[in-house]
């Protein structure tokens, strides 16, 4: 058994203890926390693939930015804990037929994909094309007007932000 | 056995790890009291003084009465969060060192030719940012978690600067990527090599004078140092977001925040100051006499203070501090050590210089009021490290500098 897959492991695992714990935590800190612990995994679990910038920069944008305005703000409001309702009747009956079926829909796809035999091969994602350099020749060359359109986006995203939060005053 | 036998790796690592840990640690419990000997000194005090000679074991007994005391828990405090907070903060703090090159020379550990660097990452200073991102938590979840306004308050404000001044730490440095064209932290100091006129070093600190301004600025900020620190505003919030904490949890923050600042000054060393070259030129070849020298001058003047000023108990400690140094001095000679003591030399001289810039500021520096931080660091800080990241990359683009 080598360490890779020990960590692949013990990481996934991480993650998805982490995914459950954000949905069952009351305390909405503790939801955020498990938030990041999911944002960190990921990040480890990138790291074993070889995609090391991919991995810096999910923990600095998500774990470090995003997670930390999310934090904030629940720190601010001082947000109580969660009120529980009795289970609506269509999550009862529909919702967890449903979400077994995608499981077994997922883990089929994955079985029978290339994606999935690469991964039982053992052979991880090229690492020449995870390198920092050749993502940003890639980033930056190739894929120059995709990338400023999403700039350009995004700044209209916060522009309207502040406007909104300008319009209250 | 067989597992370790397949991941030498591992075993150089957990070792180079622990021997890291143990200097880190005596480096924090000694900069307490480098810290607190200077600032006496600058405000014409003794500082500590009764504990050992000079108040040398003054870290020990605040180990021990850190450890002794009574750990409170605020009551309807959120106990998990309340005990993870002071972890989170220490472990963030102290993993970051992993990051840091040492010096170049290979040395062998186990017959393992290695680096003096725990983790040799291709992307270090990413890495780095992405970790000292996460320290945020630490002071935010503390404020949280204690229950209390003034904790709260703290906390709050406190993770408000560190974020603010975050953004202008990461762009200052910035420019000397630009200018190095890489982000491992090995080949960032070994692209300073060289002189200019055959006896200035060609140190990052030249070209990017500005951006290192900023950045120590900054990193101030960002550890939470005077004249920012508004952690410690006492007569507005107790203690800030660790009013609450006490015993040796209240120590871990400590900790945090002196491992912080000697993380940002290796930091810094790396980045502007050359990391391990040395100052001088390669041809002046009896410069590697140094470490060796300044250590037998401590010893020297250590004999003479201790055979005039010192009596009993410290007159004992001292000598043995004494003879520390002139068996660290001796150690410098032997002709296996020289070579490879160079680069740890120079890298912990000027890292030790600016630690010292740190307490000097913090000895001589009015605290700012709340505003004024949030203002200098929005409205002054952060436009200049821009201006300086923006003529760095006109630089780079019109060709006036040659790339790496």
């Amino acid at each position: 058994m080598s360490l890779e897959f020990i960590l692949f492991f013990v990481f996934a695992i991480v993650a998805v203890m982490g995914a459950l714990l954000l949905i069952v935590a009351r305390e909405p800190i503790h939801s955020a926390l498990s938030l990041i612990l999911v944002m960190v995994s990921l990040a480890a679990l990138y790291l074993l693939l070889g995609a090391e910038f991919i991995a810096a920069v999910q923990i600095i944008v998500y774990a470090g930015a995003i997670m930390v305005l999310f934090v904030f703000v629940i720190m601010l409001l001082n947000a109580g804990v969660e009120e529980r309702t009795n289970w609506s009747q269509i999550a009862k009956y529909a919702g967890l037929p449903l979400g077994i079926f995608l499981l077994f829909e997922l883990a089929h796809f994955l079985a029978h994909s290339r994606i999935g035999t690469t991964i039982a091969n053992g052979a991880g994602a090229p690492t020449t094309a995870a390198s920092t350099r050749a993502l940003s020749e890639m980033l930056f060359q190739k894929y120059l007007l995709p990338f400023e359109a999403t700039s350009i986006l995004i700044l209209i995203a916060i522009l309207g932000a502040l406007v909104l939060a300008k319009r209250g005053e | 056995m067989e597992f370790i036998a397949q991941h030498p790796v591992l075993v150089v690592s957990l070792v180079k790890i622990v021997v890291l840990l143990f200097i880190l640690m005596t480096i924090l419990a000694y900069l307490s009291w480098f810290e607190r000997k200077i600032i006496a000194h600058i405000q014409s005090r003794w500082g500590p003084y009764y504990v050992g000679a000079h108040g040398l074991l003054q870290p020990l007994a605040d180990g021990v009465k850190f450890l002794f005391k009574e750990d409170l828990t605020p009551t309807a405090s959120d106990k998990f969060i309340y005990t993870l907070a002071p972890f989170l903060a220490l472990t963030l703090a102290m993993t970051t060192l992993a990051l840091i090159p040492f010096g170049p020379a290979t040395v062998s550990i186990f017959g393992h030719e290695t680096h003096l660097v725990v983790a040799n990452v291709d992307i270090g200073l990413l890495y780095l940012f992405a970790i000292t991102s996460i320290g945020v938590y630490g002071v935010a979840l503390a404020g949280w978690s204690s229950n209390s306004k003034y904790s709260l308050l703290g906390g709050l404000r406190s993770s408000a600067q560190m974020i603010s001044y975050e953004v202008s730490l990461t762009l200052s440095v910035v420019g000397v990527v630009l200018l190095a064209g890489t982000f491992n932290f090995s080949e960032l100091v070994m692209s300073q090599q060289g002189y200019y006129w055959h006896f200035i070093p060609r140190w990052r600190i030249g070209p990017q004078v500005i951006g290192f301004l900023c950045y120590f600025t900054a990193a101030i900020a960002e550890t939470n140092r005077a004249p920012f620190d508004l952690p410690e505003g006492e007569q507005e919030l107790v203690g800030g977001f660790h009013t609450e904490y006490s015993s040796f949890k209240f120590a871990m923050f400590f900790m945090a925040e002196y491992a912080n600042m000697v993380t940002v000054s290796c930091l810094a060393t790396i980045l502007f100051l050359g990391g391990w070259l040395s100052p001088f030129p390669e041809r002046w070849t009896f410069m590697q006499y140094l470490p060796a020298v300044s250590f037998l001058a401590l010893a020297a003047y250590l004999a003479y203070d201790t055979a005039v000023h010192m009596r009993g108990f410290a007159r004992i400690q001292l000598g043995v501090v004494t003879l520390l140094s002139a068996g660290l001095g001796a150690l410098c000679m032997l002709p296996g050590v020289m070579p490879v003591i160079q680069g740890p030399f120079w890298f912990t001289f000027k890292m030790g210089l600016l630690l010292f810039f740190y307490v000097w500021t913090r000895s001589t520096l009015p605290r700012l009021r709340y505003d004024q931080l949030m203002s200098f660091g929005w409205r002054l800080l952060l436009p200049v490290s821009l201006l300086n990241l923006v003529a760095t990359a006109g630089w780079f683009v019109w060709g006036w500098v040659k790339h790496g």
